[in-house]
């Protein structure tokens, strides 16, 4: 089985954003990571193949030169090849999907494991866009994916607004993660120094013919107000008046 | 830009009111861009019954797609009939909400149609000629406003972001339609929805939502705590990420980032530290109230009214004097 498992850099979500005076990210102290639903995505393909099956993972990554260093993290976590699809201009869901449809069909995987969103951009588009771009069936905000049928079908739990939802899907399908599948684990020193060594494989994008036009263009960008902070309250008898008599939201 | 169709959120069997803010966007969209909409219903045979209010926010035709096979349907059969509709309305924008229902349909939807598609919309505005959106990034910490190309898209509503839709004197016209299930994927196979027995409101519309973090330690004192609390208000229950991954709450009650986004009249947050993504989930509610032993605790910076205290004493005794 192949498991393919696009990846994103990211800020580090704990971090601060800030912006710059012109109205761009300010990337002068930004630490950089894999998206941590894509490192969920990676963990559940290194348990997948931890279950006993033979299991090829290759992680993509599609963006400028840096983005391989989260390229040689995947690999450290445990994917058995990367490839790194240089991008160098402003990207939507619409190219990234486009992208890793190509690269879908040079690897010809049996299932495509991937964030539910990217913490960045919060989209939460590019695994839908690219199943629809392929014909595959999809499974979003997986919570519970079990390989079933011999290899040629994955039930999957998804977390849903009513609760959890359980689909079955033939596999080749597309399948994104959301923060219960797993804890992805800590990545040992002796990974990283192994990773250095496992093949990436750089892709031109002049490969895959025209590249669609970029659908999304960001006009501006801006830090909201921040939300006013109110008072103290000694006790919660202090609480319960103000609620009432103040804000009257209780009655 | 003439013409829009609205994707109802079902379950099959009704429409929910996490549709409303759509329709809310729609009657916006229309003024702006100077087009009409029309509703999709897709669910079981029984879905027609259940239009009521919903002919009367001003979508020209409610399109319904009724049959036993689409009691639970799936985002690639749901993607399909969408597009029928749409060839057959002459839609060419899209319009749905932004719960998991809407985030796993209407990308797929785009994806098919190849159409821009703008997620979790705040607002719509027309400046110039072309229609600018905005919509919260980095977890809300930055507010980006897109362009899309052409007139056409894909949009995505945030519920907390558009009140309820006016009332309009027209009423809708019905317009079942026939689907040839030979053309719907046969890829997907609905095994089961397990929803949790709710005899409390629903988070993302309730008036008031309780909210407890991961200092409440096990699922009994959480449900005594902030259940309790959240009944004696007629209240939701919400939750932390922190607090679902170690199994003291449901996972459908996480609030933020990643989770539900709520804007109460009265939100009230025990044991939550305030990260920026739990932030993202709640901040637009009218009256925070914060209990927290850590004066220090970003949570507090946002409250309206904070209270340095162990909710372990704090909640019973709130609880006992409301
Ligand atoms: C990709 C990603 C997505 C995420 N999405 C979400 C999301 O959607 N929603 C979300 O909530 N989080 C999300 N998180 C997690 C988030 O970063 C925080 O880790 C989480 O919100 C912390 O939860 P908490 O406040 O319950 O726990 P903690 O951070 O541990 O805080 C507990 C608080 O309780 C206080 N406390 C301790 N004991 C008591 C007591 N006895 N009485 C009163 N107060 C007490 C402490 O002072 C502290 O402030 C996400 C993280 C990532 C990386
Ligand atoms: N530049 C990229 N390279 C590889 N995968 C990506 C890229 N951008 C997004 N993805 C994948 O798409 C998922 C969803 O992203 P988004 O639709 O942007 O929220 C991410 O979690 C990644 O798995």
């Amino acid at each position: 089985m192949k498991i393919l498992v696009p990846i994103k850099r990211v800020p580090d979500p704990y971090g601060r954003i800030r912006l710059t005076s012109d109205g761009s990210i300010d990337a002068s102290d930004i630490k950089w990571v894999i998206n941590p639903f894509d490192e969920i995505a990676l963990e559940e393909a290194v348990r997948i193949r931890e279950q006993g099956a033979e299991v090829e993972i290759v992680a993509v990554i599609i963006g400028e030169a840096v983005c391989e260093e989260q390229l040689r993290t995947a690999l450290a976590m445990g994917a058995d090849r990367g490839i790194f699809v240089e991008f160098n201009s402003p990207a939507d869901p619409g190219i990234i999907s486009f992208l890793l449809a190509a690269v879908f069909k040079s690897v010809n995987p049996d299932i495509v494991l991937m964030g539910k969103q990217g913490i960045d951009d919060d989209f939460s588009q590019t695994g839908q866009r690219l199943a629809a771009r392929l014909n595959l069936p999809q499974a979003t905000f997986a919570s519970k994916i079990e390989i079933v049928s011999n290899g040629s079908a994955a039930r999957v739990a998804r977390e849903v607004d009513a609760g959890r939802e359980t689909l079955e899907v033939k596999l080749p399908a597309v399948i994104t993660t959301d923060l219960r599948l797993n804890e992805p684990r800590y990545v040992a020193l002796p990974a990283i120094i192994k990773a250095r060594s496992k093949p990436v494989n750089r892709v031109n994008t002049s490969e895959y013919g025209s590249i669609p036009a970029l659908q999304i263009s960001v006009i501006k960008r801006e830090v909201p107000l921040p939300r006013k902070g109110g008072r103290k309250v000694g006790s919660v008898d202090e609480l319960i008046t103000a609620l009432r008599d103040e804000a009257k939201v209780i009655a | 830009m003439k013409r829009l169709l609205i994707v109802a959120e079902t379950d099959g069997v009704k429409i929910l009111p996490s549709t409303l803010p759509t329709m809310t966007f729609a009657q916006l969209w229309s003024k702006e861009a100077g087009g009409a909409f029309d509703l999709l219903v897709i669910g079981g045979s029984d879905i027609q019954q259940a239009l009521g209010e919903w002919q009367n926010f001003g979508a020209e035709t409610i399109f319904i797609s009724s049959s036993a096979e689409l009691a639970h349907f799936t985002a690639d059969r749901a993607a399909i009939v969408a597009l029928q509709v749409m060839k057959q309305s002459g839609a060419d924008s899209l319009a749905g909400p932004s719960s998991t229902f809407g985030r796993d349909i209407l990308p797929r939807i785009a994806g098919l149609c190849d159409l821009p598609m703008v997620s979790d919309v705040l607002s719509v505005v027309l400046a110039g000629d072309s229609l600018t959106f905005k919509r919260p990034t980095f977890a809300g910490n930055v507010i980006t406003t897109v362009q899309i190309a052409g007139d056409c898209g894909v949009y995505s509503v945030r519920g907390t972001a558009f009140g309820k839709p006016e009332v309009v004197t027209t009423v809708s016209a019905i317009a079942p339609i026939d689907i040839n299930f030979e053309d719907l994927p046969t890829g997907t196979t609905w095994i089961s929805l397990d929803s949790p027995e709710q005899n409390r409101p629903d988070v993302t519309n309730a008036r008031v939502v309780v909210t407890g973090g991961r200092p409440l330690r096990d699922a009994d004192t959480y449900e005594k705590l902030i259940g309790g609390l959240a009944d004696k208000l007629g209240g939701a229950t919400g939750a932390t990420r922190a607090a679902v991954d170690s199994g003291i709450a449901l996972n459908e009650s996480q609030v933020g980032q990643t989770g539900k986004v709520v804007a109460p009249e009265l939100y009230i947050a025990a044991g939550v530290s305030g990260s920026v993504q739990h932030i993202a989930g709640m901040k637009e509610s009218k009256v925070i109230v914060a209990i927290n032993t850590d004066s220090d605790a970003p949570i507090f910076e946002i409250a309206d009214f904070g209270l340095i205290a162990d909710l372990h004493q704090a909640l019973p005794e709130l609880i006992s004097k409301l």
